[in-house]
């Protein structure tokens, strides 16, 4: 449009210069900044040693210096707690993510009685905190005598996790099209066929949220393995790395660069997997 | 060969009756359209065929075979869906694979069937793509080619073209009647529109509120409807039915005058309802000609057509075709002439045709 025929409407205040769009860019990137600062004071606390962290907490380290991580990897127990918490984290995602897709599929695509019911029960578990019931728990891993070993660790993540997963899974099972399922069908699909083949890889972006709504709660648990789980050796990170605060009492440095090689995982599962949930699936099943 | 016999069928959804027992005897290599408006069942009877519901009643059988229990992929029938249902993650290969694969066959002849079909209907190029990346009568295509490789001896389509544009509609009509003069098997196809029905079917299943209405051929549905419901869902602009009274032969219309006639069909109803369609009537200005009076409403221009609606004494909407050249201003006042031959006659309190 040329000057000459500029109208009224054409002016612009502040805001439709800028756009809503813009306005929603702004108040991203300040929400990205108070998210990130921690982390980055973190990361750089773990190249510092502990007069640098306390006369300049700020500054940019020199990245060079390896020393805390290399203390951490030589004389402590580490990678110990590493494995531990590897192994706790991904046997309960496994579970949690099996069990709940097959609990999540039978109610959403399968119309029997109570099944309005079953739903319910899963959700009424996001309502009771686990940990109120931790004496009681306490009292049965001792008579089923597993206290001091990973599976009583497993069985609580995984009760804890289905509720969420379930009802993710089933409101999202719920929306992929009918007659994509009777497609399958009418093709001589069997019904674990139909589940397996055609419907998970079209719940992998629910599956990849409700991993990673569970992965974080359990990778950074502390309470149940600090009840549970007094053996030095089957101790998980966020329990193992309180050690470093016995033995090193001001030494900072390390304790942070223990924090940022236990958030690695977490940060780069999350990195790799946020591409699969903003992937739109089932664009193109049906029109 | 594929010969169809429904006898009986009926479906219920818990204490909804949805089909109130269908008779169907299907003759094999037939192309079969099920029409009838929103809700009337076709589609419900669609799936009770294919074996993705079960029947709740009656009996189904191909060839003699009764089918009410037997497994959908077991019955020779393929399905087209109304959205398609291409599985998104498998490219159009996989897409026509999974059910051939599924059904154990060779290598060698899943992949000489995927070629036949995907040459048959131009896919070869679109092969490695994604059904996301395909367009709305490609993905279309695709969805008829995986229901051809399974070789059916039925076919069943559900509203195939509703999802297409209006341009592209006629060309994949075409193309579905080739297809069926080519594979040479039984074919249902869903509709509710009434264009699709004439211009494909050897034979129309006419249903409403879960029951056939009427079933023949395009030719007998539209010379011959069997009812007042048949006569006004096929044939566009609809046709109109006008209540009259009969005295004698002489047909009254409340408030619009009436209309003697030399022949009347036998039986001794006093009330009967008439259908005429628009090509049945011309319309006079003079206002001393015999016919029904009326006043103009408005004037429909098609270019090759021209109807003129008018508003009948008892308030009936009537469409007349006209000349190009009529020229009528809203309200004016005409009078309808019917042609004798092209009466249809139905009776009032059933609504039935009655014989001529």
């Amino acid at each position: 449009m040329s000057a000459a025929t500029e109208t009224y409407y054409d002016r612009r205040g502040i805001l439709q210069m800028l756009g809503r769009d813009g306005l929603i860019q702004v108040i991203l990137i300040l929400n990205t900044i108070v998210m990130l600062g921690p982390l980055v004071i973190m990361f750089f606390a773990a190249f510092k040693t502990n007069a640098e962290i306390f006369q300049s907490p700020f500054s940019v380290p020199d990245f060079t210096n390896f020393a805390n991580i290399a203390k951490i990897w030589t004389e402590t127990n580490f990678l110990r707690y590493l494995i531990n918490s590897v192994i706790v984290t991904g046997s309960s995602i496994v579970l949690i993510l099996t069990l709940g897709t097959m609990a999540a599929y039978g109610i959403a695509r399968y119309n029997f009685r109570g099944s309005g019911f079953v739903l319910m029960f899963f959700v009424a578990g996001l309502t009771l905190p686990l940990k109120l019931a931790i004496i009681p728990l306490f009292i049965l891993m001792r008579d089923l005598g597993i206290l001091n070993t990973q599976l009583s660790l497993i069985i609580i993540y995984v009760a804890m996790g289905l509720p969420t997963t379930v009802f993710i899974m089933t409101g999202f099972i719920r929306t992929l099209p009918n007659e994509l399922e009777d497609a399958a069908r009418m093709d001589g699909a069997s019904e674990p066929r139909i589940m397996w083949s055609i419907m998970l890889p079209l719940v992998r972006p629910a599956l990849v949220i409700a991993g990673i709504q569970n992965v974080v709660p359990i990778w950074n648990d502390f309470f149940f393995p600090l009840i549970f789980i007094q053996k030095d050796a089957l101790k998980t990170l966020p329990q193992g790395l309180t050690t470093f605060m016995g033995e090193y009492t001001t030494d900072w440095g390390i304790l942070f660069a223990g924090l940022m090689l236990s958030s690695a995982p977490v940060i780069l599962i999350y990195i790799i997997l946020s591409r699969q949930f903003i992937n739109g699936m089932t664009a193109g099943a049906v029109k | 060969m594929a010969r169809m016999t429904l006898s009986g069928i009926k479906k219920s959804f818990n204490t909804t009756d949805v089909l109130h027992g269908i008779d169907l005897e299907i003759a094999d290599k037939e192309f079969i359209v099920f029409v009838g408006p929103s809700g009337c069942g076709k589609s419900t009877l669609l799936r009770l065929i294919a074996g993705l519901d079960n029947i709740s009643a009656g009996e189904f059988r191909i060839d003699d075979h009764r089918m009410n229990e037997v497994a959908p992929s077991r019955r020779g029938i393929a399905m087209v869906f109304q959205s398609y249902a291409l599985y998104p993650h498998m490219d159009v290969y996989e897409n026509m694979a999974f059910g051939v694969r599924l059904m154990g066959l060779e290598k060698a002849e899943i992949e000489q069937r995927i070629d036949e079909a995907s040459k048959m209907l131009r896919l070869d190029p679109l092969l490695k793509r994604k059904p996301r990346e395909l367009s709305g009568g490609q993905r279309q295509r695709v969805a008829i080619g995986r229901a051809l490789v399974r070789k059916p001896k039925v076919l069943l389509l559900d509203e195939p073209l509703s999802n297409l544009d209006a341009a592209l509609r006629s060309d994949v009509r075409l193309e579905i009647a080739r297809l069926h003069r080519e594979i040479g098997g039984t074919t249902i196809y869903v509709t509710h529109d009434q264009v699709e029905a004439m211009t494909l079917a050897d034979r129309i299943v006419v249903m409403n509120n879960g029951k056939v209405e009427q079933f023949g051929s395009p030719r007998e549905l539209y010379e011959r409807p069997a009812n007042t419901f048949v006569a006004t869902f096929i044939g566009s602009p609809r046709m109109a039915l006008l209540d009259v009274e009969r005295s004698g032969n002489n047909l009254a219309l409340a408030g619009s005058g009436s209309l003697t006639l030399g022949k009347l069909p036998a039986g001794g109803e006093r009330e009967l309802v008439i259908g005429v369609r628009p090509d049945a009537l011309t319309i006079k200005t003079d206002a001393s000609a015999e016919g029904f009076k009326g006043s103009v409403i408005y004037t429909e221009y098609l270019g090759d057509n021209t109807f003129v609606y008018v508003r009948l004494g008892d308030g009936t909407l009537v469409s007349v075709r006209a000349d190009d050249a009529i020229d009528l201003k809203p309200d004016a006042p005409v009078t309808i002439q019917v042609a004798p031959d092209a009466i249809h006659y139905f009776s009032r309190s059933t609504r039935e045709r009655l014989a001529a």
